[in-house]
């Protein structure tokens, strides 16, 4: 036993104090991508080198697309496109992901309503439709003791029948399709939809194959497309802290 | 000694009656099926690509059969054939007559689908595709005889996303994303396998300061996913401490890993020819020092574990997989070396780094939770000596080579020794050196099976423990 408590101590105090304080990331995070529009001198050379098509030739990137590979960055002559290391990357709209040269409109709480009911107490349902276990495992990681999520009231549950919201990673393979619509059928009204990761949100780096569905929204309503591939856990839960109210008034955007 | 490379035309076709006997005479020299699949040509034949990997002489020998519509099945007397011949129907209709389980692979939502039952006394339980926890989706059927457990069988294929169909042709800008996803817990032990494919493939070596670097992000990423999975067996046994230590320093290997290249994973680091980015002195240090404490701490926390009578009595005694059984079913990775069979990939069929800096191997002999989790922690000992050792070997130097036009008309095969055990990459050129077929089999494709062997005759409250201790890919299955 006291070898017990000598190794507790030994552990120390690890939760983040987030969102209180800004997380302390790698220099090498890929975060938000920052473009200069005024840089570039329109060889395309981004454009046919991503891997999801995911920049458009008048250099927008679709960050539902976007695998966060940083190839548009290494092949640009001009530094037109570079990411930053802003975390916040959740929204609520797909058209907010088609980012320009302006900022990115951060995903903000959803209705009074919903917050009424769903803001002190969020009950999600997580199902993995086709996903690599990439964005599975950084969720996962939102319920240890570094995020602790339990903490902002969200928790994760096994019924769907005591969920407020379904989370979904994965392009939708065919063979999860009826599997994740009976789930969602099984979660009562008010209920939210939240798309996690490339895949979930466009298919990412397998759109269009025929064994996939290309994204939560060709099947369900989204209320939260979270990108990244796989967005790093902070992002995730800044998304759904978002969504709830819960972010420090400082890290909120004033537009 | 096995051969890199193969030029197709050099392999001669063995005719397909001979090729039980040809297989079963290398089975009892201890020779284990390491990939085993069909390529249809411009004629009515189909060529099989089976390989056998031997860890006694090191070799890995090729053996290419024909055939037009059918052939006898190997499993009946080489059970390890089972799902690689349940493969083959299901892509490319070539028939095993007598296959004791014929049913799709991959196809989760087929007609075709029926499920092994017992009769009187025997109540079933299915569980999935979709589970309690945030994890991959599969279906588990379960006969039970009131609590105990007689046979468990395991559907999968619901993550089946055609990787294998979108390679053909390739390679292309989307190939290493493909292999960093095929398990997304994994994508440094498959991006390795490929880019080590195409390296054969051009017959190119790629600098040493890039090898090893290869070899860190790769034992990184054992010892994140070994710390987690004795983190998540402790929670599933109620040890809290473990657990909640474990979460989080599995967090910390990963946040070394993303020291290295960004990415928690280590995706868009490992590329053909080599890095995409190096590491500078002040990193190393950095590295090195959380290695050090981050490994100390685990230690701390695992021994807790390991020192807990209560926890040795969940752990111990179950979920047996006996010697036997787990050569007869070819399995892989932490899996077998926790029944006492040694093999290693890093070891026997060694490639960059490890063929001239060996790594030493984990091993246990009785083959339940407890020597599962043990060879994990052993495992974890061995990765951190081996950062180290390797890190304090680095010069500096290229990262990265060009390489050269593939290999036309030609074959070769990558084994990496993934945290789970052994992954296996084949890929066959064309006449203008574009894939012609590209084979993947990641380690719990050998190793479900094994799961479900565990479970006879096993209490079903121990399923979530069992599970766990093998902690197998779904999306690695399925592809």
């Amino acid at each position: 036993m006291f070898k017990t408590i000598f190794t507790r101590l030994k552990q120390k105090f690890r939760t983040l104090p987030f969102p209180e304080k800004e997380p302390q990331l790698v220099d090498k995070f890929q975060g938000c991508p920052e473009i200069n529009v005024k840089k570039c001198n329109l060889c395309q050379e981004c454009c046919n080198i991503c891997p999801t098509a995911a920049i458009s030739h008048d250099i927008k990137i679709d960050l539902g697309k976007c695998i966060f590979c940083q190839k548009c960055t290494k092949i640009c002559p001009n530094q037109t496109i570079q990411f930053s290391k802003d975390y916040r990357l959740a929204v609520n709209k797909r058209e907010d992901l088609i980012l320009s040269d302006k900022q990115l409109k951060k995903a903000t709480v959803l209705g009074q309503a919903i917050k009424k009911i769903l803001g002190r107490s969020l009950c999600l349902r997580q199902v993995s439709a086709g996903g690599c276990n990439g964005c599975e495992l950084d969720i996962n990681v939102l319920s240890t003791i570094v995020f602790d999520l339990s903490r902002f009231g969200i928790q994760f549950t096994a019924s769907p029948r005591h969920a407020d919201g379904l989370v979904i990673t994965g392009p939708i393979t065919c063979n999860m399709k009826e599997a994740l619509l009976q789930t969602y059928e099984a979660i009562s009204e008010p209920k939210i939809v939240i798309a996690v990761g490339a895949c979930a949100i466009s298919g990412g780096i397998y759109a269009d194959h025929e064994e996939v569905l290309n994204g939560a929204d060709k099947l369900l309503p989204v209320d939260l497309f979270i990108p990244g591939c796989p967005p790093h856990p902070i992002t995730i839960l800044d998304g759904l802290l978002r969504l709830i109210n819960k972010t420090h008034t400082s890290l909120n955007d004033v537009e | 000694m096995n051969q890199k490379l193969h030029l197709l035309n050099e392999l001669k076709p063995i005719p397909i009656e001979e090729l039980q006997q040809k297989v079963s005479d290398e089975i009892k020299q201890e020779g284990r099926i390491i990939a085993f699949f069909g390529l249809p040509t411009s004629t009515d034949k189909t060529k099989l690509f089976l390989f056998i990997a031997n860890k006694n002489n090191k070799s890995i020998t090729p053996i290419l059969t024909e055939t037009t519509t059918s052939y006898q099945s190997l499993t009946p007397q080489i059970p390890q054939a089972h799902l690689f011949e349940r493969e083959i129907f299901e892509t490319i209709n070539i028939f095993p007559k007598n296959h004791p389980w014929l049913k799709p692979l991959r196809d989760s939502q087929s007609s075709k689908m029926e499920f092994f039952s017992l009769t009187e006394d025997i109540h079933e339980v299915a569980v999935g595709p979709i589970h309690a926890g945030i994890i991959e989706p599969g279906h588990f059927r379960f006969q039970c005889y009131g609590e105990c457990v007689k046979f468990l069988e395991i559907v999968l294929g619901y993550q089946h996303r055609g990787i294998e169909k979108a390679l053909k042709h390739g390679p292309t800008k989307k190939t290493i994303h493909y292999m960093e996803t095929i398990a997304g817990d994994t994508s440094i032990g498959h991006a390795i396998a490929y880019c080590q494919a195409m390296e054969q493939l051009a017959c190119c070596k790629i600098p040493i300061r890039a090898e090893i670097i290869r070899a860190v992000l790769l034992e990184l990423e054992r010892l994140a996913n070994h710390t987690g999975d004795l983190g998540a067996l402790a929670n599933d046994i109620g040890y809290l401490p473990t657990a909640s230590y474990c979460g989080r320093l599995r967090g910390d290997f990963l946040n070394i890993t993303a020291l290295i290249c960004g990415n928690r994973f280590g995706r868009n680091i490992v590329t053909v020819g080599g890095i995409n980015n190096d590491i500078d002195d002040i990193t190393i240090k950095f590295i090195l020092d959380k290695l050090e404490t981050t490994y100390e701490d685990v230690k701390s926390s695992v021994e807790l574990l390991f020192q807990c009578d209560h926890a040795a009595g969940r752990l111990e005694k179950t979920g047996i997989l006996d010697k036997k059984t787990a050569q007869d079913l070819g399995i892989v990775g932490v899996a077998a070396r926790a029944s006492g069979i040694n093999i290693d990939s890093r070891l026997q069929f060694p490639t960059g780094i490890y063929s001239t800096c060996p790594i030493k191997i984990a091993t246990q002999h009785k083959g339940d939770v407890w020597a599962r989790a043990r060879v994990r922690y052993l495992e974890i000992i061995n990765s951190y000596e081996y950062i180290k050792t390797i890190l304090a070997m680095l010069q500096p130097g290229p990262i990265i080579t060009l390489i050269g036009p593939l290999a036309i008309d030609a074959l070769t095969l990558s084994l990496v020794e993934g945290w789970r055990g052994e992954i296996c990459h084949v890929a066959l050129t064309d006449f203008e050196g574009n894939f012609l077929n590209y084979k993947i089999i990641d380690p719990s494709f050998h190793n479900w099976t094994g799961l479900a062997m565990v479970m006879r005759d096993e209490d079903i409250m121990n399923f979530p423990l069992c599970n766990k201790s093998f902690n197998l890919s779904y999306c690695g299955h399925d592809l």
